[in-house]
This record gives C-alpha cells, sequence and structure tokens, in this order.
C-alpha cells in the first residue's frame, strides 16, 4: 500500500549534505545507469561464435544496433549489489506494511524452488515426466481446501488482484448458466475496499455500489440488505477488513446474498489473521483468493512475482477454470482445455506459480497445523500490543476494541501538530523502520495501517512501540523540524513526484552531444 | 516452531498489555458457531531436513529438463542462466523488499526497475515499457484492452499464428468484458491474410513473430493495413532471445508490444512464474497498464527514481483504472535485466547465433529422416515438423526412450485437424551429440511403430 496519490515534494530549509569528492559517504554510494557505465562491446558471458551455417532467418535479420549495454562480470555483481544496499528489507528490519504481510521469508523455501526436479521442468512436457511436480500442486491445493474449509481450488492466477479476477469470471459463469449474466451486473463494495476490487469488478462489466461501513468499523447486514436487489451478481467483502476488524456479521451477510441469488467474493489478503482460527468456507464464501506471497511467505521480491490461487465453493467449482489436476488411480494428469466441465476458460498460459507454489507447500510443511495456527495467533497478538502500547498517544478510529493481524491509527491526534501522516511516515524511516501503510483504507483519515507480523520477537517489538512512541511525543510536543526534513538519513531525501509524473521521464535517453 | 520468535511467556506478557484474559478473546468478533475447536486436518510441522526430503522426493519424480536431450519450447525456453543472476536476485534487499512505495529506502528496486524499462524499450524497438506484467499472456490480454480504449472500439483480431493458450487466455477476458474476437484458424505455415479481416470496427490484430509455429513474419504490411483502418498492430512475441537475432516489432510499426521474458533470466518452474514485458509508443502511455519507474530528483536535487503516472493505477483510480494488476513480477524482471547486463548487445546476438545455428542444425537432421519434413520458410530457434504418425504418441515414445522432443501441436489444439505436427525448439544448451540423439531416437520410433 502507499500514500494514495498524495505526491511529495522536496522539503526546503534542510541542512545541506558534506560534500564528498565521489558523492559517496562512506557505505552509502551512488550508482551511475548500466546505460552509462556499459559498453556495446562488453560482455558477462562467454560464448564461442558458431560455426558457418546457412541462416534460415530470410529478410528478417535485424540490421543496426539494439543499444543494450553489457558489463563484464564482476561491473554487473559491483553494480547490483550497490543498488540493492539503497532498499530497505524484511530481512534487514520491521516492515510493517498493513494489508501486505512483510513476514520472514524463509530460505528452505528458496532451495526447495531451485531443486532441478521443479525449476528445471518445462510446463509442456509429457505428463508422465511431472507427477512429482503434479503431486506438488496437488498437495498445496489440499493444504488450501484444509485450511479455508472450501470444495475446489483454482491455482492458476499469478498473483491476489488476477485471483480477484478469476474469482469474479467463475461467478459471472456461474450466473450466465443460470441465463442471469445480463441481469445481474452489480457487485456491492465497501469503502474501505483495497482498489484491485472495484478495478477488477469494472474489468468484466460490472458496474460498483457503495456499502458504506457502520461507525464501528464493519459492515452490517442492514447495509448490506439496504444494497441488495436483483440487479445484484455478488459482493466483494475483505475479511478481515482494511480496517484490520473481523467482519463480525459476516455470517448474516452471506446469508442476505445467497437468498438475494448473489454470491459472495472475500479477498482473503488477511488471511493472515485466521489460519486455524476460522474457516471462509464456514462463514458461507463462495470464491477467495489467497496471496501466497503474504500469508504463506514467498518473498516479495520488490513488486512479485505472486500467487493467488482461488478457493471456490461446492457451487462455484464447476465453473472454475483450466486447468486442473485429474487423478486416475496412482497417476494424475492435467486437464488442459476444461473437457468435461464448465470451466469459463483460462487465466494464463501454463498451469501458475509452480516457484511460489512450492514455496507455499515447504512453509506449510514447516508450521503443520498447530504451527499455522500458532503464526495467526502472534499475528494477531503483535497487532493489539502495538496497538495498545501506543493508544495513549495516537488515536484509534474504531476506539479501544481488539483487533485482527493489523492495527489502524488516524491522524486526528496530530491535528494541532500540524504534521500529516506522511510526515510521521517519513520520520519512521530515519528511525530505520520502513512506514506502515499510510492512507489506506481511504475511510479513514489519514490512516496509518500496522500490521507487525508474527515473525517479530518480543524485544523488536518493543523498540518499534518505543520509536513510534518517541516520535509521537515529538510530534505532540511540536518539534517540527524532526518531521519536516524527514527522511535525512536515508540514502534519498524526499523526492520530487509531482516533477515525474509532469514531466515523465521513462527510461535512458543518449544525452545530446554538448 | 522455528519461524516463530515469540514464546509463552512473552505471549502472556503481551496479553496482560492488551488487557485480554487469553488469546481467544481477541478472536471474539469470530461468531461463536463458526469458530475452529478442531485442529486443522494437516500434518504435524517438520524440521527443515524432514521438509527437504519430502519435497526432494517429489522433485526426483520428475525428469528434469537438463538431464535428458530436450528440444522442447512453445512457449517458455531452456537458456543458461548465469550463477550470477541467482546470487544477485536472492539479495535480501532484493528478494525480501515489498513494492517501492517508499522511494527514499526503495532507490535500488526503482533504478534496477527504470533500467528494465529502457532495456525492454531498446530490445522491442518502442519508445517505452513498463515495469513488468505477470507472464506474455496476460500481458497480450491486458494490450488488447489497452487497444481497445485507445481506438474505443471493442473487437480484436488473432492470428492464427498466435500461441493457443493466449488465444485461449484474450478470449477469456474478451467473453468476460463483453468485447469481440476473431481467432483465425491455426496458421502452421504462416500463409493467413489477417489484413483482409481488419475493419472498421476493429481495435487491433495480435500478430506472433516468431509465431508459435516458430515462422517469421513481416509485421509492416500488417501494420499498415491496421493504421490504414485505424487499427492498432500489438506484435506478440514468447521468445525474447530471438529479438537478439530478428528485426525488432518498433522497427515494423507495431503499436504496442508484448511478450515473455521468461528466456532471459528466468528458469522454466513448470509455468511460472515468469515475466510479462509490455512496450509501447509514448503517446499511449497514459492508457498503458502496469507500474512505472520514472526519473525524476530528491530535496537535494539528486538524481532519484520512484514510481509515477499513477493516476492510471487501481490505488488511485479503482473501477476507473487501466487494469487491476498491483503485483506484478518485480525479481523476474530484476532476473530479466542482470542476465540482459551481462549478455549486453555483443552477448545477446552471440546467443541468439548459437540458438539459431542450433536450430538449423536440427530442422536438417529431422527433415532427413524418412516421412518427416520441416515446415518453416524462416525461422529463428523454433520449427515445426510434420511426422507420419501421431505427434502425440510420437512424443510419449521418444520421452520413454529418453528424449523430450517438443510438443505436439494436438495437446494444445486439440481437433484442430494438426495431429501430426510437432513444435521442436533448439537453443544454445543443446549440445550436437543431443540433436544427433534426437535424430536417430525419433527415426528408431518411427522404424518401430512402422513394424508394428
Amino acid at each position: 500500500m502507499n500514500n494514495h496519490g498524495r505526491p511529495t515534494r522536496p522539503n526546503a530549509g534542510a541542512a545541506p549534505r558534506r560534500g564528498t569528492f565521489t558523492g559517496n559517504r562512506a557505505l552509502d554510494m551512488e550508482e551511475a545507469l548500466i546505460f552509462e557505465t556499459g559498453r556495446l562491446d562488453a560482455t558477462g558471458v562467454d560464448f564461442e561464435a558458431p560455426g558457418p551455417f546457412t541462416s534460415k532467418l530470410g529478410a528478417h535479420a535485424r540490421d543496426g544496433a539494439i543499444g543494450l549495454p553489457g558489463l563484464t562480470e564482476p561491473e554487473a555483481v559491483r553494480h547490483y549489489v550497490r543498488l540493492s544496499r539503497n532498499n530497505y528489507s524484511i530481512d534487514a528490519g520491521l516492515y510493517p506494511l498493513g494489508s501486505c504481510t512483510m513476514k520472514h521469508n524463509p530460505r528452505l523455501n528458496e532451495k526447495m524452488a531451485r531443486l532441478p526436479g521443479f525449476a528445471d521442468l518445462h510446463p509442456l512436457q509429457p505428463i508422465a515426466t511431472v507427477q512429482g511436480a503434479l503431486e506438488l500442486i496437488d498437495t498445496l491445493a489440499h493444504a488450501l481446501l484444509t485450511l479455508t474449509g472450501m470444495s475446489a481450488v483454482a491455482m492458476s492466477p499469478k498473483a491476489g488482484a488476477h485471483g480477484e479476477l478469476c474469482g469474479m469470471m467463475t461467478i459471472k459463469a456461474a450466473l450466465a448458466a443460470r441465463g442471469e449474466d445480463k441481469t445481474r451486473t452489480v457487485v456491492l463494495v465497501p469503502d474501505s475496499a483495497h482498489g484491485t476490487n472495484p478495478a477488477t469488478a469494472a474489468a468484466i462489466g460490472l458496474s460498483v455500489r457503495a456499502v458504506p461501513a457502520e461507525a464501528d468499523g464493519v459492515v452490517s447486514a442492514e447495509a448490506v440488505r439496504a444494497a441488495l436487489a436483483p440487479d445484484v451478481a455478488a459482493i466483494m467483502l475483505t475479511n478481515p477488513n482494511t480496517c484490520g476488524l473481523f467482519e463480525r456479521n459476516i455470517v448474516e451477510i452471506a446469508e442476505a446474498v445467497h437468498a438475494a441469488g448473489g454470491y459472495f467474493y472475500c479477498d482473503g489478503a488477511n488471511f493472515n489473521a485466521v489460519m486455524g482460527k476460522t474457516r471462509p468456507g464456514d462463514l458461507g464464501v463462495d470464491a477467495m483468493h489467497i496471496n501466497l506471497h503474504k500469508t504463506f511467505s514467498t518473498p516479495h521480491g520488490g513488486g512479485g512475482p505472486g500467487a493467488g490461487p482461488v478457493v471456490l465453493s461446492k457451487r462455484l467449482a464447476p465453473f472454475a477454470p483450466a486447468p486442473s489436476i485429474v487423478r486416475n488411480g496412482p497417476s494424475l494428469s492435467l486437464a488442459e482445455h476444461g473437457e468435461e466441465t464448465q470451466a469459463f476458460g483460462r487465466m494464463t498460459a501454463f498451469h501458475g506459480q509452480m516457484g511460489m507454489f512450492v514455496r507455499a507447500l515447504s512453509y506449510i510443511l514447516s508450521h503443520g497445523g498447530d504451527g499455522l495456527r500458532q503464526a495467526s495467533e502472534d499475528a494477531v497478538l503483535a497487532a493489539n500490543y502495538v496497538r495498545a502500547s501506543l493508544a495513549d498517544l495516537m488515536s484509534a478510529p474504531f476506539g479501544d476494541r481488539p483487533c485482527m493481524h493489523e492495527a489502524l491509527f488516524d491522524d486526528r491526534w496530530l491535528k494541532d501538530s500540524g504534521l500529516t501522516t506522511l510526515d510521521f511516515a517519513k520520520a519512521m524511516i530515519d528511525e530505520g523502520y520502513h512506514p506502515m501503510t499510510v492512507y489506506f483504507p481511504l475511510v479513514v483519515h489519514g490512516a496509518m495501517l500496522i500490521e507487525p507480523t508474527e515473525s517479530e520477537s518480543k524485544a523488536s517489538l518493543d523498540l518499534f512501540i518505543m520509536s513510534l512512541r518517541d516520535l509521537a511525543m515529538s510530534a505532540l510536543a511540536g518539534e517540527r523540524e524532526r518531521f519536516a526534513v524527514a527522511p535525512v538519513a536515508a540514502p534519498r531525501r524526499r523526492l520530487d513526484e509531482t516533477r515525474a509524473a509532469r514531466q515523465p521521464t521513462l527510461r535512458w535517453v543518449k544525452p545530446a552531444p554538448a | 516452531m522455528r519461524y516463530l520468535p515469540l514464546d509463552d511467556v512473552d505471549r502472556a506478557q503481551m496479553l496482560t498489555r492488551v488487557g485480554a484474559p487469553d488469546i481467544d478473546a481477541l478472536f471474539a468478533d469470530i461468531p461463536a458457531a463458526k469458530r475452529l475447536v478442531s485442529p486443522l486436518d494437516l500434518p504435524n510441522g517438520l524440521g527443515e531436513f524432514e521438509v527437504e526430503r519430502r519435497l526432494a522426493r517429489m522433485a526426483g519424480r520428475n525428469v528434469a529438463a537438463g538431464s535428458v536431450p530436450f528440444f522442447l519450447g512453445a512457449g517458455a525456453y531452456r537458456h543458461h542462466v548465469p550463477a550470477t543472476v541467482d546470487h544477485l536476485i536472492q539479495r535480501s534487499e532484493f528478494l525480501t523488499s515489498y513494492t517501492p512505495y517508499q522511494p527514499e529506502i526503495a532507490q535500488g528496486t526503482l533504478q534496477v526497475l527504470f533500467e528494465f524499462q529502457s532495456q525492454v524499450a531498446a530490445l522491442t524497438g518502442m519508445e517505452v515499457a513498463n515495469a513488468s506484467m505477470y507472464d506474455g499472456s496476460t500481458a497480450c490480454g491486458e494490450a488488447i484492452l489497452m487497444a481497445h480504449r485507445i481506438t474505443r472500439r471493442r473487437k480484436a483480431v488473432l492470428s492464427g499464428g498466435l500461441h493457443p493458450q493466449y488465444s485461449d487466455v484474450a478470449a477469456t477476458l474478451s467473453a468476460m468484458a463483453n468485447d469481440e474476437i476473431v481467432r483465425l484458424p491455426f496458421d502452421p505455415r504462416a500463409s493467413e491474410d489477417i489484413a483482409a479481416l481488419i475493419d472498421d470496427e476493429t481495435s487491433c490484430v495480435v500478430v506472433q513473430s516468431p509465431d508459435f509455429f516458430g515462422n517469421l513474419r513481416d509485421l509492416r504490411p500488417i501494420a499498415a493495413a491496421a493504421h490504414a483502418k485505424d487499427a492498432l498492430l500489438i506484435a506478440v512475441f514468447t521468445e525474447a532471445v530471438s529479438l537478439g537475432a530478428v528485426r525488432s516489432p518498433g522497427e515494423m510499426n507495431a503499436d504496442i508490444v508484448v511478450g515473455e521474458g521468461q528466456s532471459i533470466g528466468n528458469a522454466l518452474s513448470f509455468g511460472g512464474p515468469y515475466v510479462g514485458l509490455f512496450a509501447t509508443r509514448l503517446k499511449n502511455v497514459r492508457q498503458m497498464p502496469g507500474r512505472l519507474a520514472g526519473e525524476t530528483v530528491d530535496a537535494d536535487g539528486r538524481r532519484s527514481f520512484v514510481l509515477t503516472l499513477s493516476t492510471r493505477e487501481q490505488h488511485i483510480r479503482r473501477e476507473k483504472a487501466t487494469s487491476n494488476i498491483c503485483t506484478n513480477s518485480g525479481l523476474c524482471a530484476l532476473a530479466f535485466s542482470i542476465h540482459l547486463t551481462l549478455l549486453g548487445e555483443t552477448g545477446l546476438r552471440r546467443v541468439a547465433a548459437l540458438n539459431h545455428a542450433a536450430a538449423v542444425d536440427l530442422a536438417e537432421r529431422l527433415g532427413a529422416i524418412e516421412g518427416v519434413s520441416v515446415l518453416n520458410n524462416a525461422f529463428f530457434n523454433e520449427f515445426t515438423i510434420r511426422t507420419p504418425r501421431p505427434a502425440a504418441k510420437l512424443i510419449d515414445d521418444l520421452a520413454a526412450r529418453g528424449v523430450i522432443g517438443g510438443l505436439p501441436v494436438s495437446r494444445l489444439a486439440p481437433r484442430a485437424g494438426l495431429d501430426d505436427l510437432i513444435v521442436v525448439a533448439a537453443t544454445e544448451v543443446s549440445m550436437p551429440a543431443d540433436r544427433r540423439a534426437y535424430a536417430e531416437t525419433l527415426a528408431q520410433c518411427l522404424q518401430a511403430g512402422g513394424e508394428k
């Protein structure tokens, strides 16, 4: 999550940096672009040219240079290592981005995904040569069904938003089978939803009807009933929701939606709060995506790849997209064309994010059922610990009721300080922390959404809490300078985001000769 | 549990601070009847060694591509990836960071994305590229939606040389969005006349080169025909290495270029994760889906990079966004970018030449077998053979003899009357001995089949 459309401007009045000859400061190093240091004739890969042969490229051969710089291996290693050092990471520190579940990424999972039997396997090899891969997907699928209490799972979606698309397409296909896809074209979406929810609905020609949340942060069954009509295809509800609360009317909401002929799509981004505590299948959910890159620890990689399998209820299961795994006695095969089912089509080439499946199964096997439940309990406990430890200084929009795995604050407490949520977030950077999710959910003014996850020790949580308390007291004491210039200790000060958007420079271009 | 730092003493102290009598008090909002009381029906947690043993057993049931003579492509390609690539992408700061929303502490990822965008733009011959999509097939689907937005038309015409699963993905998306799609019949010889199908309702034509059957296609006449009707040409590729040898889609006047980037820097990994490449003309940039890194300065005036033009995106625009995409394929884009930097212009051209030479050699060997013919006139590292016996059975027979010989077209195009075609790929990792082994084994399989 990000600072939602609030571009920062460079802050004035900051103390100038003391210059060095190189522009570097010890371990803090500037690094040029590969286009400035690389050469067209340099390479870090040794290949012998092929012997003489008759080209079959015909008239299609490329003429002229492509313009791709090359670096030798030592130069390339240094370039990327230097760049990497300008990134914050979960390995280096607490990363409390609400709704993102930045938990520890076990290295065992990386090792497993790189086993040649998984990594060096082509998706279209003869089925007899990929039995272990199908077994792995099938095993993970069963674990996901056990955790969610659902009937079927579509494994192929490539990320959360892709899973949402898959789930909503499944619902549309089920409506079409009932002959109601032309009449049911509205999706109910609470204002607090992730932006992907309305964008997904719009992508498949559905329109969005907003459902307000109550003053206590959750959606009421009455509000849903008021919005229900014969034109409603489905509700998209995040649970636990983006305010960090369990939608406690969820069973009643599901019943109302079902009674009105609609389906219940649950955004499963926050599933990390409830593993082993409750199952979406028992709550009346018809479809839910699971972010393997959140709940099941596959690394975020600076923005993907993710994986978003979608679990489905019994009545949606027949419409799941191709491919699906079919068991014939001891052997497994792939139904790649939706034969013998009412599959609505295909989400992607091949079979989904195998590399992520291996990592997620490695994580599940490591934890076991008890461990997953403990992980959810610890995640919820950590969030509540942070919430309770800051509640006297910072304002919480829904009072002091317990939260799930993320704690939400608003900016009322900053009202007289002249500071914003963004200022507070940037000052956290100087303290060695990645900021929390800010300005999301949109329903809360100046939102600060903190998700510490189960991966933090108590000592780590205590230091984080003390740091935020120190910052909060500083803000309330009117020490504006600490915030206005922040960050001062990061690889960069605040960026001119307005300039980036108004005069977009989106690729390197060769400078004109002076 | 080795991944959970809290112990029971910590938990008790924390519950006290929270003011909760026990952990279940924090879950009180879950309706009582829906609380899970029995343990999950999953095995107990395992130590690292035991997890390794179990997963290695599953991995061992697969035939790794590198363990046999291997000639399968059809959208995913086996190339040599330098050890440096996998080492660097496992740097904690790349592997375990989130999308770079706080640019002051994410310049590493942001500069990589800017360099990646610049590399993709150069490679495709286009003006601007985004920071990646999930894969080639989904990038293709998104490109069609983008063309619809630009032209305000809703009909796409798909070439019969487009990868069948790319066509399936596009058809699924179009059906769901109530858009029109025209799929030409499978076109193994690149003989279709797609220009004739472009009319005033057509938003875009989608043409792949090298195509699914390995044919190289001249996109210039198609671009001209499309532009004459104010329609767009979407050029697709599934083998990025080909761009080291063949004319770029940008030079052939494509409006949007999408492709699969797996073959540079990324393992086969049974189909994912891969990395979708997406490039276009600058004038279309505000209709482009996905993230974009752009250059700017920080408060000290130093060059810096930041995600920009985000008013196109779902977290700002919600239902009016250009796409619902959020997480994309950052780490695979990094692998692509590092590998391409190591190759450079010289290395990419060299490896492309090696691919082409290997494929030409293999085509000659296979074409020399009695009853086998090569369909293609011009190809890069992939071509199609016609066999005198059903291809699917032949491929299974070859696998039983330890050769992975390609893709029987019928697997992805059943009931298309193409049961005697195999799509065959040869890259720089195929050795002359492998190619000899393939030709000899195929000849044996055909002989054995003939005797039955």
